[in-house]
């Protein structure tokens, strides 16, 4: 069975991206927004599969599913025979969008000698203690600094995907990830929800600036939760008692921040080793915030915690590699080897204690890549359902919208994509994909032609969105 | 000697990183041994029975009971585990939160990690706790923790449960900055001088007890009824000094010269606190009634100085001087490897200064414990207290002991046989997985050959994919 070679087919082929033609299919008088694939073989991941039925797609929404379903007069009609539908595919984590300059204003980076490539030098004087706010900009907002001319856009797409966490870097609070689905001309006509997540990072910077170290860090990010519970709660007197009291000063952060835990809004907590894996899992008990984790590599060992104590992961598909060209003097250690061996391992033993997960692509350069690494996953004894839902249900689920996407049922959002097979084969092929309820007709490039564009579009702004990366010890 | 052993922490120490070498804790009787009790003399041909992971009798007529493990210890030395007063092992990421002047928000058990192989090489030199501290970049540091070395376990299972947390002081050189300058356009932080050391703590406290009235006015009127409050904010800084007011905390400072212990007794008292231990404390013997009046302990070095101005004035007979005026000493490693060899540490204290074998061994046993407010529950061999122990092929105050055994709540952590007859398998398992890491990269490399970018699609292109790939069912494949 070569199902697992998976997306891998669909992907790869579609990773030789700008050969493949995939626009939208306009007829006159506008784009047509009724489409019904029939005969095809349905898989809703909600439900059992559909051997032979029809997806009656209209307005961006899924009208009706199932064997009785019936393609409306209005409808353009695709012919699924042979063809399967899915789910369109997330991808909870990347950059896609995401202005390759950093735009965001730092106030008081934290030392200014951290990782990112891209972090500026510190322009302004060094933060010395939590009052001076280190790399805390919570207010970025990734929806409003999309834009829509990221090539990945378009390669993503054409190999399945329809959605995608996109996450704003650099800093301690770096800003809120927004959930966007990956067509539209206009920044806001993708964005599903603005306000997805929070995202941490436990960056420290050097000696002379605070946070200097990651124990620095994490009392920086405490001193924030109490300051943030203090506002909450002093506004609320204040506004009862103007006469009473002085005003307490306004703080961007505490503010925005305080909203998104109003909210309960999730927060993206970076784990990627079981000990930052424990120690994330203990600290968002202990500040009472809905952790999800990202990174989760060495999650094969602390399944079963994971699982018991309910907190979701985010899986980066990044899986650790032996360096590309290491010291030939240094000896690799056994936990190193342990850990890159067994790391694919981890999504089929989250799966089997029952730990909720969904995958990211991170750092990953592309399709090609994602669907190597999900065939590393599958390999390792993930099961190809397990492995859909990760990509499916399960993401919309931990990201908060599983009642709009996530599924092939009536009245979710029409994110769907149309193979010629099993998603997970390496022969299969991705036809059409519908983002939003609009079709993409996905087609291979005429043979012979040299892909114009085989330099992955991240090559000149690697992510740093894999701070969960690396066993770190 | 060390050789060995360090490369045993290596080896047993990448084998298995999260499961415990130890068993369940069981009855365990060590048998033939000379016990060095610390507290009731030596015991020759003495056995020590362990139940339940304590010490649950002492004496030289013990019997195995059913279902007991014998550890036959004929000709070799027991005595308790070696306590480390002052250790940075364990912790991930730097030490230091150096930028602030007072960094007691700043906790070590946030941030304990059970994975660094210093444990494993620490126990395997017979130390059984340690006392982990913030790095003394400023005048007041991060918050401490003592831990329990029990390699294997996780890090919420590491703190020695029950114990008194700490806070990190330091003086003199190390918070004013003497010795290294900030990068250029990066100003010199404040304090600079041992005046502007003694006023940052002074204002700290000054600030805290400012801190602990609020919160105090605030609770007590909350409590009254009274409604609309405006609540005081939290403090992560000041929180833990309000605790070391409060006898809460233990201070540990590090500190060199006789003025600067001085001044900081003279805080201390000024802010009614007491300084639980003073660390390094080089010059301790300067000033050591003054240092034992106050109930201060001493945490020194052997024979460690002159690395820096204030350490110049050390003597290697400190730690004999003040134990000699009444202070409670002990020798601890301030580096991880140094804490492999404690026992040596200890010994030398016999030579410079004439402290007795047991008084020598304090220094490394009870003392600590004693220091650290532990000695309730290790320190000695009791009957009792916890079963921390180490077996010794040779008296531990000579140079050619080395530990055979180290256990802790009873249970076998270090075992020096096990360990060397691990080392094949170790790397045998290395070599597997560098042989499959090697093989899976060739393969991978064939098939990009044979299928250049977009022939993906094409099947036939493909038989190199001998192995069958059996999805769904291959978890048990590893």
């Amino acid at each position: 069975m070569k199902r697992v070679r998976v997306l891998v087919t669909l992907l790869a082929v579609c990773a030789t991206v700008a050969a493949f033609i995939a626009r939208t299919v306009r007829g006159e008088g506008g784009e047509p927004r009724y489409f019904a694939i029939t005969n095809a073989r349905i898989v809703p991941v909600s439900g059992a599969v559909i051997e032979s039925g029809t997806v009656v797609v209209a307005k961006g929404l899924i009208q009706a599913v199932g064997t009785s379903a019936t393609a409306p007069a209005e409808a353009w009609v695709i012919d699924g025979k042979g063809l399967t539908v899915y789910p369109g595919l997330i991808d909870a984590g990347t950059d896609i969008g995401m202005p390759k300059e950093e735009t965001a204003e730092e106030s008081a980076p934290a030392a200014g000698r951290g990782r990112g490539r891209r972090r500026p030098a510190p322009s302004g004087p060094l933060a010395m203690g939590s009052e001076d706010r280190p790399g805390t900009t919570p207010w970025r907002v990734a929806a409003d600094e999309l834009k829509t001319d990221d090539k990945r856009i378009e390669t993503w797409r054409n190999a399945g995907f329809t959605t995608a966490l996109t996450v704003p870097e650099g800093g301690i609070f770096s800003g809120q990830a927004s959930l966007i689905d990956l067509a539209s001309e206009r920044p806001g006509q993708m964005v599903v929800n603005p306000l997805a997540a929070v995202v941490l990072s436990f960056k420290s910077g050097g000696f002379f600036g605070f946070p200097s170290s990651l124990m620095g860090t994490i009392a920086y990010m405490r001193q924030v939760v109490d300051d943030t519970t203090w506002y909450e709660q002093a506004s609320a007197v204040y506004e009862a008692n103007p006469n009473k009291y002085e005003r307490p000063a306004y703080d961007r952060t505490e503010r925005v921040v305080g909203g998104a835990i109003r909210r309960k809004e999730i927060v993206l907590v970076p784990a990627n080793n079981s000990i930052q894996i424990l120690r994330a899992i203990r600290l968002a008990g202990e500040w009472n915030i809905p952790a999800v984790l990202y990174g989760g590599q060495e999650g094969y060992a602390v399944a079963d915690v994971l699982a018991g104590k309910k907190v979701p992961v985010l899986v980066n598909l990044k899986w650790p590699e032996r360096p590309k060209d290491p010291d030939p003097e240094a000896e690799q250690t056994l936990r190193e080897l342990q850990f890159r061996d067994r790391a694919p391992g981890t999504p089929a033993a989250l799966a089997k204690a029952g730990a909720k997960f969904g995958f990211y692509s991170g750092a990953l350069a592309g399709p090609k890549e994602i669907s190597k690494a999900v065939k590393k996953a599958l390999d390792a004894g993930l099961a190809p359902d397990a492995a859909l839902r990760a990509f499916t249900l399960d993401a919309a689920s931990i990201l908060g919208v599983s009642d709009r996407m996530g599924s092939i049922e009536p009245g979710k959002i029409a994110n769907l994509v149309v193979t010629d097979g099993d998603i997970f084969s390496e022969k299969t092929k991705v036809k059409h994909v519908f983002v939003d309820g609009r079709w993409f007709e996905v087609h291979e490039a005429p043979p012979g032609e040299k892909a114009a564009d085989k330099k992955p579009a991240t090559d000149d702004k690697s992510s740093s969105f894999e701070e969960g990366a690396g066993v770190n010890r | 000697m060390r050789r060995p052993l360090l490369l045993a922490g290596i080896l047993i120490g990448t084998l298995v990183p999260n499961r415990a070498l130890a068993q369940a804790p069981g009855t365990i009787l060590i048998q033939n041994a000379t016990i060095l009790t610390i507290t009731h003399g030596n015991i020759e041909h003495g056995s020590i029975l362990i139940r339940d992971g304590k010490i649950a009798a002492v004496g030289t007529d013990l019997k195995a009971p059913d279902g007991a493990t014998v550890i036959d210890a004929g000709g070799q030395f027991v005595m308790p585990g070696i306590i480390d007063c002052h250790s940075h092992i364990a912790v991930d990421g730097s030490v230091n939160e150096g930028a602030p002047a007072v960094s007691s928000m700043a906790r070590i058990p946030d941030v304990l990690n059970p994975d660094d192989v210093d444990i494993y090489r620490d126990l395997a030199g017979g130390v059984t706790v340690a006392n982990i501290l913030h790095g003394s970049a400023n005048p007041i540091g991060g918050q401490t923790v003592v831990i329990k070395l029990r390699w294997g376990k996780s890090a919420s299972e590491l703190p020695f449960e029950g114990s008194m947390p700490g806070i990190k002081f330091a003086l003199g050189e190390n918070p004013k900055r003497s010795n290294f300058a900030p990068p250029p356009g990066v100003p010199q932080r404040y304090p600079a001088t041992r005046m502007g050391v003694e006023e940052v703590i002074r204002q700290a406290f000054t600030e805290a007890r400012e801190y602990k009235k609020q919160w105090g006015d605030y609770t007590q009127r909350k409590a009254a009824g009274e409604q609309n409050l405006m609540p005081p904010r939290r403090n992560e800084a000041l929180e833990p000094l309000v605790e070391v007011m409060e006898g809460k905390r233990y201070v540990h400072s590090h500190c060199y010269r006789a003025d600067e212990i001085l001044m900081l007794l003279r805080v201390a008292k000024e802010f009614g606190f007491k300084v639980r231990t003073f660390q390094h404390v080089l010059e301790g013997y300067k000033v050591a009634d003054e240092i034992a009046a106050s109930g201060a302990g001493g945490s020194t070095f052997s024979d460690w100085w002159a690395y820096k101005m204030e350490a110049f004035d050390a003597i290697p007979y400190n730690a004999a001087l003040m134990t000699d005026r009444g202070v409670v000493v002990s020798i601890n490693s301030d580096d991880a490897e140094e804490a492999t060899h404690l026992n040596q540490e200890a010994a030398k204290s016999m030579k410079f200064g004439g402290l007795s074998a047991t008084d020598a061994l304090k220094l490394v046993t009870l003392n600590p414990a004693i220091q650290l407010g532990i000695d309730n529950r290790v320190g000695s061999i009791d009957v009792g207290k916890d079963a921390d122990l180490v077996i010794y092929n040779h008296d531990p105050l000579s140079v050619y002991a080395v530990p055979q055994k180290t256990l802790i709540d009873g249970q076998v952590y270090f075992d020096r046989a096990r360990d060397i007859a691990h080392r094949a398998d170790v790397e045998k398992e290395k070599q597997a997985l560098i042989d499959k890491e090697k093989k899976a990269a060739e393969a991978e490399k064939k098939s990009e050959e044979k299928s250049p970018d977009k022939s993906e699609a094409k099947p036939e292109k493909k038989p190199a994919k001998k192995k069958p790939t059996t999805s769904g069912v291959a978890g048990d494949a590893r």
